[in-house]
């Protein structure tokens, strides 16, 4: 035991002593967070759109002034003719342009019916689709404000309630996302590259011809990271709470005790990792390539992985981090608990037994 | 029970033969060199002993333990300082030191008086990281480490490649003391020149041992007669005594040429005639008696006729 506890003391030196790779450590989650909490959002505020108003009646100018009071677009331009449209959207600081017809006002004082159009920029096909959405929106709305003192014949009026993440903010998202991608990278990245550093080193060689045992060897090396990794999961979600708001409406025991078993799933992916490897470079790149694209891409983190094809979907399910992910979000948003998670629950553990049976096995107790 | 058993042990890198069958017994509280250039085996030969390779036949006995089997065993009682430095560059010397202690489940205090001697030249810099250490204070360092759970056999590596002249002589003495504590010594180096510091040698080429003795009686088995030969120009007297027919060989040794003469009558002045009509200045030749670099080469030659 006292043999263990200088290993993890010589393993704290080694990462204290390193001073960059802390602050990257410490530094990253901070920054990821802060970019993709307030850079990288779905939600778009202040398009520029360009307006071309063939009719300029009272009902248009309404419209728009509705349009332009809604937050999301901002009046770029008034247009005189459809010759200017695509001059407009190629000097491409304009997202939509909306055309309304002439006569606008008196077609629908007779006719009942007028058309407007609108035409997006659609090499963002996400913007375009969002934007055309909000559109739509604010013109049906506008529809029955016209039509308040008039009765239709048939009316479904739909309600809608976003459960959870009430104003749709893509931080609620972010949050799990980023613990996810941080826990994994430092507690795998780190452990298989500390234990390829003693290979590359030769101080290996000296560490098996000591009575330390594999299991030693490899308990000294996880429980510092362990620690580490969880006092940065605590510094983004205290940091996901007081800035961005991010509620923990589940237990907040239940949620540390998640991250920390997640951690030991990562360490321990990391210790297989490192069985393999003999240089740290190596070790980096499986880490990055092998266990980060397929974190960011598979877990749902970014991606939903109900809209993949089938194969994906699949693949999708022996990655630790969707089930974690699903976990945070239900603990983090729902507030639910191990008693509808006992599924995601049980996988977790089992993804821990296998690697860590798999890594004591790998262990290599000679150099070959 | 000797401390170092092995019987006809061989390991091969894929086609590569690292160890050919070798065979000795190392005895109780001697200095064994094991002595050969780069790629004779030497380091092959360590690592199955410290129980990090598995031999592909043979076997070995450590302290009596089996290098396969009671592996365990081997590794709480032997010491080991592998041939490239080995301990953690961003720690200190003292808590490098203190690690190792750990690990091996005691503490610098209970084994100071073993390492004291060594410590003590070391001892100035215990708060300076490992990695700005100079050479010769890395291995007094790696000694102190390896040292510090008191073993019962020490292996060393090539402890003194890389280390300049008074550091080696330094760390020589070193192993002389420890010795005397009663800790058998197992060395390896690929400089002829400390064959003569330890008890008992054994020279390794191409994975074999050619001959395992007492330092003395290795040079004394060497059958030839042995002449130093130098003259002004000492290329062009490499080439003109490997055509003259009563030579058998002739390799450079610093500002001499040791020759040995194919017949013993061979004598002085008729070498010296011979030289003068090739018009060589300032001719010196003078009958030595061999080292053991003369030995290994010859051994050498032996061995590669043997192949042939």
């Amino acid at each position: 035991m006292k043999n263990l506890l200088g290993f993890v003391k010589k393993e704290f030196f080694h990462i204290f002593r390193d001073y960059r790779t802390l602050l990257i450590l410490f530094g990253m989650p901070v920054v990821q967070l802060l970019v993709f909490g307030f850079a990288l959002t779905n939600d778009i505020k202040n398009a520029r759109i360009a307006i071309l108003d063939h009719s300029k009646d009272n009902i248009t100018s309404k419209l728009t002034q509705k349009i332009l009071s809604s937050g999301y677009f901002i009046l770029a331009q008034n247009l005189d003719s459809e010759a200017g449209i695509e001059d407009a959207f190629k000097q491409g600081n304009i997202k939509q342009v909306l055309i309304f017809e002439a006569d606008f006002a008196e077609k629908i004082e007779r006719e009942g019916t007028a058309s407007m159009q609108i035409l997006a920029d659609a090499s963002d096909p996400n913007v375009a689709k969002i934007l055309t959405n909000y559109t739509t929106a604010i013109v049906s709305d506008f529809q029955r404000e016209l039509l308040a003192d008039k009765k239709l014949p048939i009316e479904v009026k739909t309600e809608v309630r976003m459960l959870y993440n009430a104003e749709m903010k893509s931080v609620f998202m972010f949050v799990p996302g980023v613990i996810t991608v941080l826990l994994l990278l430092i507690s795998a990245m780190m452990t298989s590259i500390s234990i390829a550093r003693e290979k590359e080193m030769g101080t290996m060689e000296v560490l098996l011809v000591s009575p330390l045992k594999p299991i030693q060897i490899i308990i000294g090396k996880v429980v510092p990271y362990v620690l580490l990794a969880f006092v940065i999961a605590l510094v983004i979600l205290i940091l996901g709470y007081f800035v961005f708001g991010v509620p923990i409406r589940g237990s907040l025991i239940l949620l540390l005790g998640y991250s920390l078993v997640y951690i030991l799933l990562s360490l321990s992916l990391g210790i297989f990792i490192s069985s393999v490897v003999e240089s740290q470079q190596v070790a980096m790149l499986i880490s990055m390539v092998a266990l980060m694209l397929p974190t960011i891409l598979l877990s749902g983190f970014i991606f939903p992985i109900e809209n993949m094809p089938w194969p994906l979907q699949w693949l999708a399910n022996v990655i630790p981090a969707k089930w974690f992910i699903i976990v945070m979000r239900g603990v983090m948003l729902k507030g639910i608990g191990v008693q509808i998670l006992w599924k995601e629950t049980l996988i977790l553990f089992g993804m821990i037994a296998f690697f860590i049976a798999l890594s004591v096995r790998k262990f290599k107790i000679r150099l070959q | 029970m000797n401390p170092i058993s092995v019987h006809h042990l061989s390991k091969s890198y894929g086609n590569t033969k690292a160890l050919n069958s070798v065979t000795f017994e190392v005895n109780e509280g001697e200095i064994f060199g094991l002595i050969g250039p780069d790629g004779a085996g030497k380091t092959t030969l360590f690592r199955l002993l410290v129980t990090l390779l598995l031999p592909d036949c043979g076997s070995a006995q450590v302290l009596g333990f089996d290098c396969v089997k009671d592996y365990k065993k081997i590794r709480k009682s032997v010491g080991y300082m592998p041939g490239r430095f080995s301990l953690y560059p961003d720690l200190s010397v003292e808590e490098n030191l203190s690690f190792f202690a750990t690990i091996f489940n005691t503490t610098i205090s209970e084994n100071y008086s073993l390492i004291e001697d060594i410590y003590k030249q070391i001892e100035p810099f215990k708060a300076r990281p490992a990695g700005k250490l100079s050479g010769g204070m890395k291995q007094k360092l790696a000694l102190c480490c390896a040292l510090i759970h008191k073993p019962d056999v020490l292996f060393l590596d090539e402890p003194t490649t890389g280390v300049d002249a008074v550091s080696r002589k330094e760390f020589w003495e070193m192993l002389r003391r420890i010795k005397a504590q009663g800790i058998t010594i197992f060395v390896s180096t690929p400089y002829m020149d400390e064959a003569s510091l330890c008890d008992r040698v054994g020279l390794m080429q191409g994975g074999n041992i050619l001959s395992i003795d007492t330092p003395e009686n290795i040079i004394r088995k060497f059958p030839h007669r042995l002449l130093a030969v130098r003259s002004a120009e000492t290329f062009r007297l490499i080439g003109d005594l490997r055509e003259c027919d009563k030579i058998n060989t002739v390799y450079p040794f610093g500002d001499f040429l040791h020759i040995t003469p194919k017949s013993p009558d061979c004598d002085i002045p008729e070498i010296k005639d011979y030289l003068e009509k090739k018009a060589h200045q300032h001719i010196k030749i003078s009958e030595i008696s061999a080292n053991i670099e003369d030995c290994f080469m010859d051994l050498m030659v032996g061995q590669n006729e043997e192949k042939h």
